[in-house]
């Protein structure tokens, strides 16, 4: 099981007591009766797909409750960072090669 | 002694009489008024909890912090007007829910030398006293259900359980419960 670090808690807590939420640092559109249905349809589907690190949202849904952020390595599941919903992503986390990582025991 | 649980000698669980309880969502800046209408301090760590009093008893106060603005009040049942009322006019000039939950949840106590291993059985919070010390208080997973642990002393933990869940949480612990005994 992975731990993941709760940025509210302040502790890492187990996988199973998050719940993930899709992508982070979505933006809406707006004002609505100015956005054409392409740029809306964008915003509701088109998501990237990248192999790598990504932001993530997630809910500590079984802790504290709260959403957050998180940066993952979508090839080796090593959660990068996490950082409080608002905050923005950290630099040093930007989209890049998947980063080999120590062996676990 | 609940009902479809044995206890041995390293554990018993003790169901908790009937009891008000509260949630409370307000700012940092209502808890000073929150704590003094409250008669207890609501602790401002995240995942501790506090109390005076013995539980049922009158008097007895219970604040349970569980989110970043988000406390869990107990007190005994007929004493719930009194600390709702209490509460909402001290916390009339500031934005804040207050949401009675009583019949939501029962309450148990599990207390034994064996209480923490036999709450592992099915919870993955380390529960060993260094990492979870007497104090704290969380939500977290019991097998599929979720369920709020208190740890009053390094053998004694208070848990709250939805109501319509706990028939599954006594049954799953009782099966636990077989191989810690």
């Amino acid at each position: 099981m992975l731990l993941i670090r709760c940025p509210w808690c302040g502790m890492d807590r187990p996988e199973i007591e998050f719940r993930h939420a899709g992508a982070a640092h979505i933006t809406r559109p707006g004002p609505p009766d100015r956005v054409s249905d392409e740029e809306w349809a964008a915003f509701l589907y088109l998501r990237d797909n990248p192999k790598g690190r990504v932001a993530e949202r997630w809910r500590h849904v079984h802790g504290c409750g709260r959403f957050f952020n998180a940066v993952r390595d979508t090839v080796t599941d090593v959660f990068v960072v996490t950082y409080k919903a608002g905050e923005p992503r950290p630099p040093e986390t930007g989209p890049g090669e998947s980063q080999p990582t120590e062996a676990r025991p | 002694m609940v009902d479809g649980f044995a206890d041995t000698s390293r554990f018993r669980l003790v169901e908790a009489p009937p009891l008000a309880r509260f949630v409370l969502r307000a700012p940092d800046t209502a808890l000073k008024a929150a704590g003094k209408a409250y008669g207890l301090a609501l602790p401002e760590a995240l995942n501790h909890g506090a109390s005076h009093g013995e539980r049922g008893k009158p008097g007895a106060r219970v604040a349970l912090h569980l989110g970043p603005d988000e406390w869990w009040l107990i007190v005994p049942e007929a004493e719930g007007p009194d600390v709702a009322a209490a509460l909402e006019s001290a916390l009339g000039s500031h934005p804040h829910s207050l949401v009675n939950v009583s019949h939501r949840q029962v309450g148990y106590v599990l207390e034994g030398e064996g209480a923490a291993g036999l709450l592992n059985a099915g919870c993955p919070l380390d529960l060993s006293e260094a990492a979870f010390p007497p104090g704290m208080a969380t939500r977290s997973l019991f097998h599929r259900v979720g369920l709020m642990i208190w740890r009053m002393a390094p053998g004694l933990f208070r848990l709250e359980i939805d109501r319509s869940l706990a028939p599954y949480f006594v049954a799953a612990l009782a099966e636990a419960a077989k191989d810690h005994s």
